[in-house]
């Protein structure tokens, strides 16, 4: 084991001020070095435990999840690992949601990261239980604790067979000094309940008969319920309200101003109007009669189209150099043939089924929040800023998330929730509207990306030029930014996986005019785009099969490492030791998808009808996935007759959870792939709800298989990798059957979808 | 105004023009009828009027009186309707905000047809969006329960 960790036998009083919950028993806590930085530098050596579990003398056992659930059911994956090397029972396990607190470590639930930074620990902290209660009982029946095991929530005696239950055993064990690590004895995967098998998820009983609790749902008697009209525009303030009309509704309480401030637009709430009200519906209808007008600001020029055609041009121009292999001029000069192409892809937004929502109640010295938020502790801090309060001062309880996708990791929700109470001195629920989400998202950036390939006498790929341009995330929180950050390249573009001897990685300039930020997967999404395309085109421009081509141009077995000088390659904050980029493992996926296709099969190219088949394989977030995929065109109507996934992603902890994962990143990606668009007009969106933002339904939604491959690798990312293969299987695909190269996405604007 | 929810008769006082999903919501704090677009394209305000499948957000208070409303929290008294059964077995939600009304229009759909095809499905079905893309399990889920009720029967 790579990390030192310890772990602890705690009191009563520091499980509750983590949890909120009292505790009795047996209570190990166990702190996280990989997370060190927050609260590492403070030296409190009583608060950095940051994982619980907890056996109670009436046999249960309570184990903490602290990172929020958003359907990925990492509040059933993470206890899974606790529970299977305790030798629990998980029928008597109890998962607690953990508050906001930096004690954690990073709560911050993204970037597909929760199974593989907690693995290791959860493993011991669950082993360290279970060896206290063998030498608790040990103790009583005054025998060795060789001789004792525990097995399914029991302890037993095997020579004499006596046997306690865990429950029994909870207080004895809690005056065992917490095993060495090194002593830990781990369980073989042979030996394992839980981990890689199926287990009940723990929240499914309670969403079949409605009693799951979202931020939505958060009721107390005493709340008045907001909402709020926002600047259309970014940076955008009021200039004149009347809201004479408004206020003469019945139920309608106040109307308050939010001031957005200055930019960068970091996480603090827009400009806007709130109603507060008694309900939501008089809230929402009193909006309606506001007579609001807005300042003007330089985002008002701001035009999505003519924004992508004005990059479609500069993309041509030589970018800013970022990492440069061998003389790619030389050998685009000596080719004997070359392609190239651009592909677009435009802002999307994350519609998550629940807009975002949040309640606040602020006294004095101390606010308290419920919230389907993200990353908890995110919101302390923003919220702990706009009140002038402390971080600690702000408690945090973490609702279910309907659907998270990055947009509940930004929590400007929330803090209009919290400025709303202080205002009024009472709870207040912030209810966004389907309408404020999808106007008022952080936008996964408009892109456009150009390829250039030449081929050598022997009809090598001998050059390979890569440039991208899009609005980065980074001028969300911070002035000036504007050109795509090398953070947002390592997503899917520097570590393009092709053994190309001369390759150059450029960005092209494009400034932000809108809240940019991450959705599932990022920048993924336009990179695997572009590279998954564009090796498709040069499979076909040589004549030879993709799958046959794309080996060739992976090449050798190899572990890149795609740093060069000044540029260091990020690898989703994983040494590349731990997760390499496997050449590898990236051909074995592409192999077994392709067995799922028909890639011989060519559709009518002269009347662009027909069936094909496409592939893309790429690695994300540590993880390799493959996805095939049918479509059948007929006098320009799109279906997509089927899908496949291949995804190797280490060791699957929970495997339906993968399964269910890749099965909804394939259905996101079919999204926003098909019909995927959000469209700006001066400065402000103009898409508004699920008619002109549309996601796929049940009846566009095709067979899909998915095969987990088995793996003893460390468990990588599951929720985003899935994503970005997609979109460029389908377009494939569409080449395949009709000889039309789909290089601008959404595909709805070349093909009606049926 | 008086309306009927899952069998019991409340008195509300709200203008008649509330959807029902606030008054549900907001005023009975029946909070498993879901808020997803509050414009009839999600589905997941989907409750049973009288029976039959009916979008909460588009449906004013007044419009149910003397109508019985049943809600997924009335959709079985244990939490046992085939359809609750099968979506555990299946292990169909994800993050599970869209579920309620998910199940709610398929138990109308099998009310009136104990054996849809997969088109009598998707037919059933298309109004309901669910982000985190578990349609192919709702499908498998409607076909296990609609194969456990008729076993039942026969
Ligand atoms: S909330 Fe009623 S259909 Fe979406
Ligand atoms: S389960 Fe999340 S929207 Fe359907």
């Amino acid at each position: 084991m790579s990390t030192k960790q310890r772990i602890e036998n705690i009191d009563r009083r520091r499980f509750l001020k983590l949890t909120g919950l009292a505790a009795g028993g047996l209570v190990l806590g166990a702190s996280l070095p990989a997370t060190q930085p927050a609260w590492a530098a403070e030296g409190d050596v009583a608060g950095d435990l940051n994982l619980f579990v907890t056996v109670h003398s009436d046999d249960t056992v309570s184990i903490v999840c602290h990172r929020s659930e958003m359907g990925q059911g990492i509040r059933t994956g993470l206890p899974q690992v606790v529970a299977d090397e305790l030798e629990a029972d998980w029928r008597k396990v109890n998962v607690v949601q953990g508050l906001g607190d930096k004690r954690y470590g990073s709560q911050n639930t993204d970037g597909s990261r929760s199974i593989r930074r907690f693995y290791d620990t959860m493993r011991n902290m669950g082993a360290s239980a279970r060896t206290m209660l063998e030498q608790a009982a040990a103790q009583q029946w005054k025998v060795p604790a060789g001789e004792c095991k525990a097995k399914n929530h029991a302890v037993e005696h095997g020579p004499s067979g006596r046997r306690l239950r865990f429950g029994e055993l909870a207080a004895a064990a809690a005056e065992i000094p917490v095993p060495e690590e090194k002593s830990l004895r781990l369980k073989s995967s042979d030996q394992f309940n839980y981990i890689g098998k199926p287990v009940d998820t723990v929240d499914t009983p309670d969403m079949v008969v409605g009693k799951a609790q979202f931020g939505q749902d958060i009721h107390f008697d005493d709340m008045l319920i907001a909402s709020i009209e926002r600047a259309p525009v970014l940076g955008s303030s009021i200039l004149e309200l009347d809201d004479s009309d408004a206020r003469e509704m019945k139920g309608v309480i106040a109307i308050e101003r939010l001031d957005g401030g200055a930019e960068p637009p970091l996480f603090k709430p827009l400009s806007g109007v709130a109603i507060l009200a008694r309900n939501t519906w008089t809230a929402l209808q009193a909006r309606k009669k506001l007579k609001i007008q807005w300042s003007e600001t330089a985002h008002h020029a701001h035009n999505s189209d003519d924004y992508l055609a004005a990059l479609q041009r500069t993309i041509r121009e030589p970018g800013k150099t970022i990492t440069d292999h061998g003389d790619v001029e030389k050998a685009f000069a000596e080719a004997g043939d070359r392609h190239n192409a651009t592909y677009t892809v435009p802002y999307l937004a994350h519609a998550t089924m629940e807009p975002p929502a949040a309640t606040a109640r602020v006294s004095e010295d101390h606010c308290e929040i419920w919230g389907c938020v993200q990353d908890p502790q995110s919101v302390q801090q923003n919220v702990a800023g706009a009140l002038g309060l402390k971080p600690e001062e702000v408690k945090v309880n973490v609702t279910l998330l309907g659907g998270g996708f990055g947009r509940k990791s930004k929590p400007d929700f929330v803090v209009e929730a919290a400025l709303l109470a202080r205002k009024m001195q009472r709870p207040v629920k912030v209810v966004w509207s389907r309408e404020d989400d999808i106007r008022h998202d952080y936008y996964h950036a408009a892109s456009v990306e150009h390829y250039e390939a030449g081929f050598d006498g022997d009809g090598k790929v001998s050059g390979w030029l890569q440039r991208a341009a899009f609005p980065s995330i980074s001028g969300t929180f911070q002035a000036g930014v504007d050109h795509p950050s090398t953070s947002e390249l390592d997503l899917g573009l520097s570590d393009m996986p092709f053994a190309v001897p001369n390759r150059r990685m450029e960005t092209q300039r494009a400034e932000y005019h809108t809240r940019i930020g991450w959705l599932r997967s990022v920048s993924n999404i336009q990179n695997a785009f572009g590279v998954c395309s564009f090796a498709d085109e040069l499979a076909h421009h040589s004549g030879e099969r993709p799958d046959r081509f794309l080996l060739n141009l992976i090449g050798p077995d190899r572990h890149i490492d795609p740093s060069q000088g000044d540029f260091e390659y990020g690898n989703y904050g994983e040494a590349l030791e731990k997760f390499p980029v496997d050449t590898a493992r990236l051909k074995n996926v592409l192999r077994r998808v392709a067995t799922r296709a028909d890639l011989d099969l060519r559709g009518d190219h002269s009347e662009g009808n027909g069936e094909g088949w496409g592939i893309a394989v790429h690695r994300s977030f540590l993880s390799y996935v493959g996805i095939a995929t049918r479509v059948e065109v007929q006098n320009g109507e799109l279906a997509i007759g089927e899908m496949h996934c291949v995804a190797d992603v280490g060791l699957a902890v929970n495997p339906d959870r993968v399964h269910s994962q890749m099965e909804g990143a394939m259905i996101f990606g079919m999204s926003l792939a098909l019909m995927g668009e959000i469209k700006m007009e001066n400065g402000a969106v103009s898409n508004s709800n699920f008619h002109d933002y549309p996601l796929l339904r049940i009846h566009q939604s095709p067979p899909l298989s998915v095969e987990v491959l088995a793996s003893d690798e460390p468990p990588a990312g599951v929720g985003e990798p899935g994503v970005p293969p997609v979109a460029p299987s389908i377009t494939n695909a569409i080449f395949a059957a009709t000889g039309k190269r789909i290089r601008e996405l959404p595909i709805n604007k070349h093909l009606k979808i049926g | 105004m008086q309306i009927t929810v899952n069998g019991s008769a409340r008195e509300i006082d709200v203008d008649e023009q509330m959807p029902l999903l606030w008054v549900l919501r907001d005023e009975l704090k029946l909070t498993g009828t879901k808020f997803g677009c509050g414009g009839g394209y999600c589905g997941a305000c989907t409750i049973h009027l009288d029976g039959r499948p009916t979008r909460a957000c588009l449906t004013p208070a007044s419009f149910a009186e003397g109508k019985q409303i049943t809600t997924i929290e009335g959709l079985s008294e244990n939490g046992d309707h085939p359809l609750q059964q099968a979506w555990i077995e299946h292990n169909v939600p994800q993050c599970g905000y869209c579920q309620s009304g998910q199940l709610m229009s398929a138990a109308a759909l099998l009310a009136t047809n104990a054996s849809p095809s997969d088109s009598d499905i998707d037919g059933a079905m298309t109004g309901n969006l669910c982000r985190c893309g578990t349609y192919p399990r709702i499908k498998a889920a409607i076909k296990t329960a609609a194969t456990a009720d008729n076993g039942e029967e026969a």
